[in-house]
């Protein structure tokens, strides 16, 4: 009944959820007898306090910028892609292949390749989950799970048996071509001037913010994104209308496996220069907490992702400087993802009760 | 009129406000026991959340419930139901696979264990059937009865709780002719025994028929309460709508032309496998409308969801003399839409809106691929949209005016004219209309009605199907009586009358004979 101001529902809620993640964190923090302010000042010293830091962030968020714009893309079509973890890691097959597969001459030659190639083999690995749920009505999320696991003992075989040159010792394909390496922030002409220091953050998340303004246009400018957004909202009058239910399925599923493969070009081609195991690190499930705190719109996305960025990087620091557990890393994140995302609901009707409120006892006095 | 202590129900002073909407504005009523009193308003006149705040689901923002002459606040269901209050929901709320005994005990079990309380129950029960002529087995599964019976249950566990008072929300939307009267019966052997009885609807003849007093409600106030005996139903309209309604639609003779329109031996199964549909066929002239009357679920909307491309088929159909494909490839909506069938679905909430979506963005909806909404091969023109929205809004007086607002903050009236709208003005061959008026206030239902005889006078064919007898009535130039996925025989409205549309619509009459 009662609705919150828009403000209230983009900004506020968002905040609220933050502070309550916060506020638990420091309990558990001051619970294990150490400081919260200290780790909290570690975490942004160490994550926004130098160019450098700013470095590993920003590399953070691209590879976060991907993944919750394939959950939003799909998430649109009313479908709950799981997956992104191994439609990220097959993306990561692709970055490889195309990387070794020539010489490269120039890194922005390589780089098209290889995102078509992230592109195709991320699309590739959601196309099988989509084509299951549009023709067989195979849930989506149990289906995108598996294929999760799939993905990864695909990858083990393929390192340890096919990709792995011989005589080396760990499960990972060859070193890229020098050709193939994307330019670092510091490697950039003009920004070379702030990233004094090699820094892991690259030219991809360009292409990462190109994307976000890609998925927008996509949903909210063309034909395709409203078919999209309203079969999402209504699948019944999704029929009466004449749209295509499996086209739907198949376009916004594959678009979504595609931003997810395209992650790995950040960390695959951008930073580690050869495909390891698990390259994704966790990325395409993040990807879920980023829709969902972004509220699914790729400007909410790339916001969200620069915090979740901020919240990796500033866990790596504190497990670096501080003696707190690396654990609590984890613990902070989780808390972060409960609030924003799973319990987004329960801060959100307590301040639309405390709204309500205001609102009654404006009108009693009026 | 009585005395304090007569009254069974008083509300003094309530209102109730949802942020800046003031659902209830100082409500006073005083409902004498032993009456059936009708409450009747328009969609969002507030009679729903009156109700709600009588059966505490809602807390009034300010006033009082008196039950019997005593004060009793009402803060949740269970008090409402200890202060002697029943309610009929307008949607059951029934368990489907347990008997009418269990159903009935539900909630109101004595103790853990069941056989006492079912003993008990169906000694209650049978007493009761006795005394109100609601003759229901107790032993029956719910998914084994008819509409009307499962009402009658939804009666007997209000009265097994001992209820003095019974609220009724729209309860006839669901029954037969045959069945509503039943149900009058009932209600009136009710009243005999000094129960006291609140009817909400919004149709004026049952109100006409049913209740002692009536009470009045717009936008949120009470506007009058009368003697039913004292007024008339063009006088309550007038109330409702506060202006002068015409309730019979004004059409001249219909001049029907060629068939456009030619349906033969549809068939439709649903998910389950089902007939829902057993063999129709009917044709349309331009320039007709063919009104599909029957009681909701005899295959009206299988009906519609085949010729709109929502269902598969199988059977003939052709438009203008071109076949229309029943199943595969060219049977979705867009085909439908290109070969010129236009479609205001039975349920505007689940087919014919997007709710969330803003209003320009349902006026695309089903026409998105139309050329003019383009901007070039890649991107929509959005602002042609709200553009071409704001037309249409004017056009067809749909308040607030305003393209941008969500579908869903527009109100049930509003919310039809911007399907009327958007399917009208695509010049369709075909109109296929199903419950046009459902739900929709009655100023919003002439204009609506206006419009679709303006249609059918501009040599369009038009497919009617309401489950209001009254609509069909006078809207249609002939009627098809549908009962279990057949029709039973067409008629001329001039030349029949409600009494025999109602047993044709109870599969009792007719069979084949055209009109």
């Amino acid at each position: 009944m009662d609705r919150l101001p828009r403000w209230a529902d983009v900004v506020l809620v968002p905040f609220v959820s933050l502070l309550l993640a916060a506020l638990i964190s420091a309990l558990v923090l001051l619970s294990i007898g150490q400081s919260p302010v200290q780790a909290f000042n570690v975490m942004v010293d160490g994550a926004l306090g130098s160019a450098y830091g700013w470095g590993y962030t920003l590399y953070y968020t691209t590879s976060f910028i991907f993944t919750g714009l394939a959950v939003t893309m799909a998430f649109h079509a009313g479908l709950f892609n799981i997956g992104g973890e191994g439609q990220a890691q097959l993306g990561g097959l692709g970055v490889a292949l195309v990387c070794l597969a020539l010489p490269w001459p120039h890194w922005t030659l390589a780089l098209v390749a290889a995102t078509l190639g992230a592109a195709l083999f991320g699309a590739a690995w959601a196309a099988i989950p989509a084509w299951l749920q549009a023709k067989r009505g195979s849930h989506i999320v149990i289906t995108t799970i598996m294929f999760n696991y799939i993905a990864a003992a695909l990858l083990v075989y393929l390192l340890v048996d096919v990709l792995r040159p011989a005589g080396q010792m760990d499960p990972a394909s060859a070193r890229f071509p020098a050709g193939a390496n994307l330019p670092s922030l510091n490697e950039i002409p003009g920004l070379n001037l702030i990233f004094t220091k090699g820094v892991p953050a690259n030219v991809t998340l360009f292409l990462a913010l190109a994307m976000a303004v890609v998925v927008w246009a996509i949903l909210w400018q063309t034909r395709l994104g409203y078919q999209i957004r309203a079969f999402g909202k209504s699948e019944p009058a999704a029929r009466y209308a004449g749209i295509n239910p499996v086209y739907i399925i198949m376009v916004s599923m594959l678009m979504s496996g595609a931003l997810a493969g395209m992650m790995s070009i950040n960390n695959v081609m951008g930073e580690a220069e050869r495909l390891l195991q698990n390259s994704s690190e966790g990325a395409g499930f993040i990807g879920i907490a980023v829709a969902l705190m972004g509220r699914n719109h790729p400007v909410g996305v790339v916001l969200a992702a620069l915090l979740f960025g901020f919240l990796y990087q500033g866990g790596a620091e504190l497990g670096l400087w501080t003696s707190i557990p690396i654990e609590m890393r984890i613990v902070v994140q989780g808390l972060v993802i409960l609030f924003t995302g799973a319990l987004d609901m329960m801060v959100r009707m307590m301040l639309t009760r405390i709204f309500g409120l205001f609102r009654s006892q404006k009108l009693g006095a009026a | 009129m009585a005395a304090d202590g007569t009254y069974a129900i008083e509300l003094k002073g309530i209102s109730k406000a949802f942020g800046p909407v003031q659902a209830n504005k100082d409500i006073n009523i005083a409902v004498p026991r032993g009456t059936i009193h009708g409450i009747i308003g328009e969609n969002g006149a507030g009679k729903s959340t009156l109700m709600s705040i009588l059966y505490g689901f809602y807390k009034a923002d300010a006033g009082q419930i008196f039950i019997g002459g005593k004060l009793t606040p009402i803060p949740d269901s269970q008090s409402a139901i200890r202060a002697g209050i029943g309610m009929v929901f307008q949607h059951f709320k029934l368990v489907q696979n347990f008997t009418v005994l269990e159903n009935v005990i539900l909630g109101a079990e004595d103790g853990p264990l069941l056989n006492t309380s079912l003993a008990k129950a169906r000694q209650v029960l049978e007493s009761l059937s006795r005394d109100y002529e609601l003759d229901v087995d107790p032993d029956a599964l719910i998914e084994d009865l008819s509409v009307g019976h499962q009402q009658r249950v939804e009666i007997l566990k209000a009265l097994y709780r001992q209820a003095d008072i019974l609220i009724l929300d729209e309860p006839t939307g669901v029954l037969t002719p045959a069945e509503a009267d039943h149900l009058f019966r009932i209600l009136k052997g009710l009243k005999e025994q000094g129960k006291t009885i609140i009817l909400i609807t919004h149709k004026l003849r049952e109100i006409m028929e049913a209740t002692d007093n009536v009470s009045v409600m717009r936008r949120g106030t009470m506007v009058a309460t009368v003697k039913t005996a004292e007024t008339s139903p063009e006088q309550l309209a007038e109330l409702m709508v506060g202006r002068k309604v015409l309730l019979e639609v004004e059409k001249k003779p219909a001049r029907p032309g060629d068939v456009v329109l030619r349906v033969e031996d549809l068939r439709v199964r649903d998910e389950h496998k089902v007939e829902r549909l057993k063999g129709v066929s009917f044709e349309i002239r331009a320039g007709e409308i063919l009104g599909i009357a029957g009681v909701a679920g005899n295959g009206q909307s299988e009906l519609l969801a085949a010729l709109g491309g929502m269902m598969r088929a199988t059977g003939k159909v052709t438009l203008k003399g071109q076949d229309l494909p029943l199943s595969g490839r060219g049977s979705d909506g867009q085909s439908r839409r290109r070969a010129g069938i236009a479609h205001v679905p039975e349920d505007r909430h689940h087919y014919g809106l997007i709710l969330d979506f803003t209003a320009w963005e349902n006026v695309a909806f089903g026409y998105f691929n139309a050329p003019e909404y383009q901007k070039n091969a890649l991107f929509m023109d959005n602002k042609a949209l709200r553009q071409d929205t704001a037309r249409k809004m004017q056009k067809y007086d749909v308040r607030p005016p305003l393209p941008d607002l969500a579908a869903k903050n527009f109100s049930g009236g509003n919310q039809q004219k911007i399907v009327v709208a958007r399917e009208m003005e695509q010049n369709p061959d075909l109109l296929l209309v199903g419950q046009p008026t459902r739900g929709v206030d009655i100023g919003a239902i002439e204009f609506i009605h206006n419009q679709i005889v303006a249609l059918r006078d501009a040599g369009k064919a038009v497919l009617l199907v309401s489950v209001e007898l009254d609509e069909i009535m006078s809207l249609s130039d002939r009627i098809a009586v549908m009962f279990d996925g057949r029709i039973m025989g067409f008629r001329d409205p001039d030349r029949t009358d409600e009494r025999e549309l109602g047993l044709m619509m109870a599969g009792m009459a007719g069979h084949g004979e055209a009109a």
